[in-house]
């Protein structure tokens, strides 16, 4: 695969604009809130502008809009889209229908839902050829397949053409549906996060694919994101969206160097650095949705660089240079200082190991069976005091299926000893002491899963406290505010139901209430994978706070290599059921042995040197 | 992230109704959702004017229910006998007016006992799995084998027609399907992780049961109250049809049409109009439970969540 270095922006003549929006404006009804406002962008020819931003920023809806679709709901209120000079906008339904997967396709989010599960993909594949009336005969249309099928690194045989969707891996899956979206030879692509449901080695291939396919057929592409580092590697152009509006957009290189909006500088601070070099910071707060969002500048709340003209104003585009823009009152200070600002080393002291350790869970020839499958075979390791383990790997690779087995929540048939505090534990959780339950807690993964959407924060916090202590009712409230705290809630929230908080505030409140148990030891299960870049720094902020000044030992599961020196002294390194490495996180990361790793280091998206560097 | 559509939507789109509401107190959600359909509207205005008028019957009746006002199958004579006299030389309007209660009544105790008994093993089962849920299920089927008319026969016939058997037993008829429909929505939760958590801090399993599951499985067990609510006002009027419900003198819809239909041909009233009131009253709640159950499957295409 080509390196990325030669899609700079110096590259001369500039190729003809394929996408032009202007003034792109979508609101909801009937209320007639703006989801989006004023969104300008161009996109060239063989160009992949990335639009980042959080949830609930109107980024999908931008995306959607561009083929003039509109969830129910919301309306296209004002702007223009054209493509080669075309309006989309003023197109009637049946103009619509003729473009729609021809000159202007679509790559979902989750392509298992988008594919139809009952037709197999060679016929899905045909039938965007036929109903774009692609080529003259059906042997072109299936030569034009086969052709596809091998530019996304898929066989073509008959055989996997003949076979569901189900009957793909979800990498496989986006592969289909990218086919899908090139098959036509469209002008412009819009790609919707298509890879956050991939694991990092999966989604490198993807990426790959979707880059060289947009430079072999001049596409322009719409790359849309919430994690700059996946189009860190991707995009040419980088267009950062909040509350609805474009806060800037330049070439990625000047993004990252010198980004001139206090949010870019945020968002390159949150993701997780793979070097170990910066600390890792989140924003606080969330997105505002609309309806929610302040007047004068949206930013102002989460702003450090915030004026009185902020609170008032909102500020015009500015260009800082040619085909940069950017909105915000105080850019130039921005971009002079931001190079300061962001430089917050990582306190390497942490990483140092202890002088005397005392083993709380040891895990030996473990196997664990998912039905009558062996999916963890003979793992041995073990978690100190006072320390984080990470446990890395893709997805199948056990590191769930372990955690499971150590809190007490795997189903099936476990081998092998596991023990805490020196004393084997039961494989079901009913079944260990009260003091084993309330001394390891588990966080889960998607916090929009582990709290009963039926009940609220307070009835939430309130159940280990039942369980585990014989509290008064004031005395349980006094705890349920002491564990907010420490999570960095309100009180005010314990008479919210969980649909009422982000994302992010969910996931405060599921590991509030792990810690209302009073726990030794934290598992936590991917907790990050569900949020948003910005907020998942934030959360990881959090827990490696709460773990140096509780004592806390702890389990950390992640996907995500580049998260593990964030937080964790230890990593352990696992594949298809088996650890492949273990050692320290400085040791590990800079001098990986197995080869695994070294192909996990080396798919793992980061951000370039460039901001290591000021 | 995946849920910027959800939580973006969440608190506007629909104007008054939030969709955040949907997943707090979903079953408020489908009521207000049904509210808004014509079918709803006229399912729950003749159901509340039957048994509004099963309700006050007794104190605006013209007669009492026993009394021999004139000869056997009398026809209507206005304005002293409205709907004419039955085979006793009662008054067919005060018979009427007083014999709607008992169906009402019973239907609404049978399906509130099939309801709690439904629910129970659907979630005992939904949860449990394994032997138990298979064990239990294959039992259900063989009661579902029966048709519910028959094995409340059976019991009936065998143990006497005593009311609160007929309740109980047209209650356990109708178990084994609300148990269906409580375990096929007790499957789907079980899986959620709250639940996972729940069992990680060891919450006994009866409050994970009714505390944690039973409150995000009321609307689709809703929507089947009131399909069940339809089928028990059939079958207690039929039992009373065939002489196993209220015994005579009682006045009661489903025994009037056994005792005048030998003097159909002469005085079709006394069988008519309770025939009449049965039917429109199970097309009202059947009405309510469509409604219902179609304002559910636009909820959950809507926001996604069961």
């Amino acid at each position: 695969m080509e390196t990325v270095s030669a899609a700079g922006p110096t590259k001369s003549p500039e190729p003809e604009v394929v996408l032009n929006v202007e003034g792109l404006r979508i609101v909801l009804d009937p209320s007639g809130l703006d989801i989006d406002d004023d969104v300008t962008l161009v996109i060239r020819r063989g160009e992949v502008l990335g639009l980042v931003g959080e949830s609930a920023s109107g980024k999908t809806t931008v995306a959607t809009s561009l083929l003039d679709y509109q969830r129910r709901g919301a309306r296209i209120a004002g702007g223009t889209v054209e493509i080669d000079g075309q309006d989309i906008l003023a197109m009637g339904p049946a103009a619509l229908r003729a473009i729609r997967g021809g000159t202007i396709s679509y790559v979902p989010q989750d392509s298992s839902a988008a594919l139809n599960p009952a037709l197999r993909i060679g016929l899905q594949l045909m039938e965007i050829l036929e109903v774009h009336a692609f080529g003259a005969s059906g042997a072109e249309r299936e030569a034009r397949v086969a052709q596809m099928m091998a530019e996304v690194l898929l066989p073509s045989d008959k055989a996997f053409l003949r076979r569901y969707p189900h009957q793909l891996s979800g990498g496989q899956q986006q592969r289909v549906a990218i086919a899908m979206a090139f098959a036509n030879r469209p002008k412009v692509i819009v790609l919707d996060e298509p890879t956050t449901a991939l694991d990092v080695t999966t989604q490198a291939h993807v990426l790959d694919t979707i880059r060289d396919l947009t430079k072999s057929y001049g596409v322009a592409a719409l790359y849309v994101t919430h994690d700059l580092a996946v189009v860190s590697n991707l995009a040419d152009r980088i267009a950062v969206l909040y509350a609805g509006r474009l806060v800037e957009i330049g070439t990625r290189d000047e993004l990252f160097a010198a980004g001139c909006h206090p949010y870019t500088r945020k968002l390159l601070a949150s993701i997780p650095d793979i070097t170990g070099e910066r600390a890792l910071r989140g924003i606080p707060g969330w997105a505002p949705r609309p309806g929610k969002r302040p007047t004068g500048c949206v930013f102002t709340p989460r702003c450090d660089w915030a004026v009185d003209r902020c609170h008032e104003e909102f500020p015009p585009v500015e260009e800082p240079s040619a085909g940069r823009r950017v909105r915000c009152w105080r850019w130039q200070e921005v971009r002079a200082q931001a190079a300061e600002l962001d430089i917050h080393l990582r306190d390497k002291s942490l990483s140092a190991r202890g002088a005397e350790e005392t083993t709380v869970i040891s895990v030996r020839d473990v196997t664990a069976f998912y039905q009558r499958k062996e999916i963890l075979h003979g793992i041995t390791t073990t978690l100190s005091e006072r320390r984080c383990l990470s446990l890395v790997g893709e997805s199948g690779s056990g590191k769930t299926t372990l955690a499971r087995c150590i809190a007490g929540l795997h189903p099936h048939k476990i081998g092998g000893d596991i023990e805490f505090d020196g004393k084997a534990l039961a494989r079901d959780a009913r079944d260990r002491p009260r003091a084993t339950r309330q001394a390891i807690q588990y966080i889960f993964q998607s916090p929009y899963s582990s709290l009963n959407p039926r009940k609220t924060i307070g009835q939430i916090l309130s159940q280990p406290l039942r369980v585990f202590f014989d509290l008064s009712r004031d005395e349980m409230e006094g705890r349920m505010e002491k564990v907010l705290e420490q999570v960095a809630l309100d009180s005010s929230l314990l008479s919210r139901y969980p649909d009422q908080l982000s994302g992010g505030e969910r996931q405060r409140v599921a590991i509030a209430r792990g810690l209302a148990a009073e726990p030794t030891v934290l598992i936590c299960d991917e907790v990050t994978s569900w949020l948003d870049v910005s907020v998942q720094a934030a959360i990881i902020e959090l827990l490696a706070g709460l773990q140096r000044e509780m004592g806390l030992s702890m389990l950390f599961v992640t996907h995500n290599l580049a998260l593990v020196r964030s937080i964790s002294q230890e990593v352990a390194v696992m594949n298809e059921g088996r650890i492949v490495e273990y050692g320290g996180v400085d040791a590990v990361l800079e001098d990986p042995q197995a080869d695994y790793t070294k192909k996990l280091l080396s798919d793992t998206p980061t951000i370039p040197a460039v901001t290591a560097e000021v | 992230m995946n849920d910027e559509i959800i939580v973006s939507d969440s608190e506007i789109v629909e104007g008054a109704v939030t969709h955040a509401a949907v997943r707090r107190s979903e079953w408020l959600m489908i009521i207000a959702e049904a509210w808004r359909m014509r079918r709803t509207k006229i399912g729950v205005g003749i159901f509340g004017g039957i048994v509004l008028l099963a309700i006050v019957g007794p104190w605006i009746a013209p007669y009492s229910p026993t009394e021999f006002v004139a000869a056997p199958f009398s026809s209507p004579e206005i304005p002293k006998m409205w709907l004419g006299s039955d085979y006793l030389g009662h008054d067919v309007l005060t018979r009427v007016l007083y014999g709607g209660r008992t169906v009402i009544l019973l239907a609404l105790a049978a399906t509130v006992i099939g309801l709690a008994l439904g629910v129970t093993l659907g979630l005992i089962t939904g949860y449990a799995r394994r032997w138990i849920d298979e064990s239990v299920m294959r039992i259900l089927d063989v009661v579902l084998a029966f048709p519910q008319i028959v094995l409340t026969l059976l019991f009936v016939s065998v143990l006497g027609p005593r009311l609160w058997l007929i309740v109980l037993i047209v209650g356990i008829s109708h178990a084994p399907r609300i148990a269906r429909v409580a375990r096929a929505a007790t499957l789907e939760v079980a899986q959620r992780d709250f639940v996972r958590a729940a069992e990680a801090f060891g919450v006994p399993r009866r409050k994970i049961l009714f505390n944690e599951i039973l409150p995000s499985i009321t609307s689709p067990l809703l929507v089947e109250f009131g399909l069940r609510l339809t089928y028990s006002i059939g079958l207690i009027a039929a039992l009373s049809f065939l002489g196993f419900g209220m015994q005579p003198p009682a006045a009661d819809w489903g025994l009037m049409i056994n005792e005048n239909r030998v003097g159909i041909v002469i005085q079709p009233w006394p069988v008519f109009v309770p025939v009449l009131l049965i039917g429109i009253l199970t097309i009202a709640t059947n009405l309510i439970a469509d409604g219902l159950g179609r304002a559910l499957i636009g909820i959950e295409r809507d926001t996604g969540v069961g």
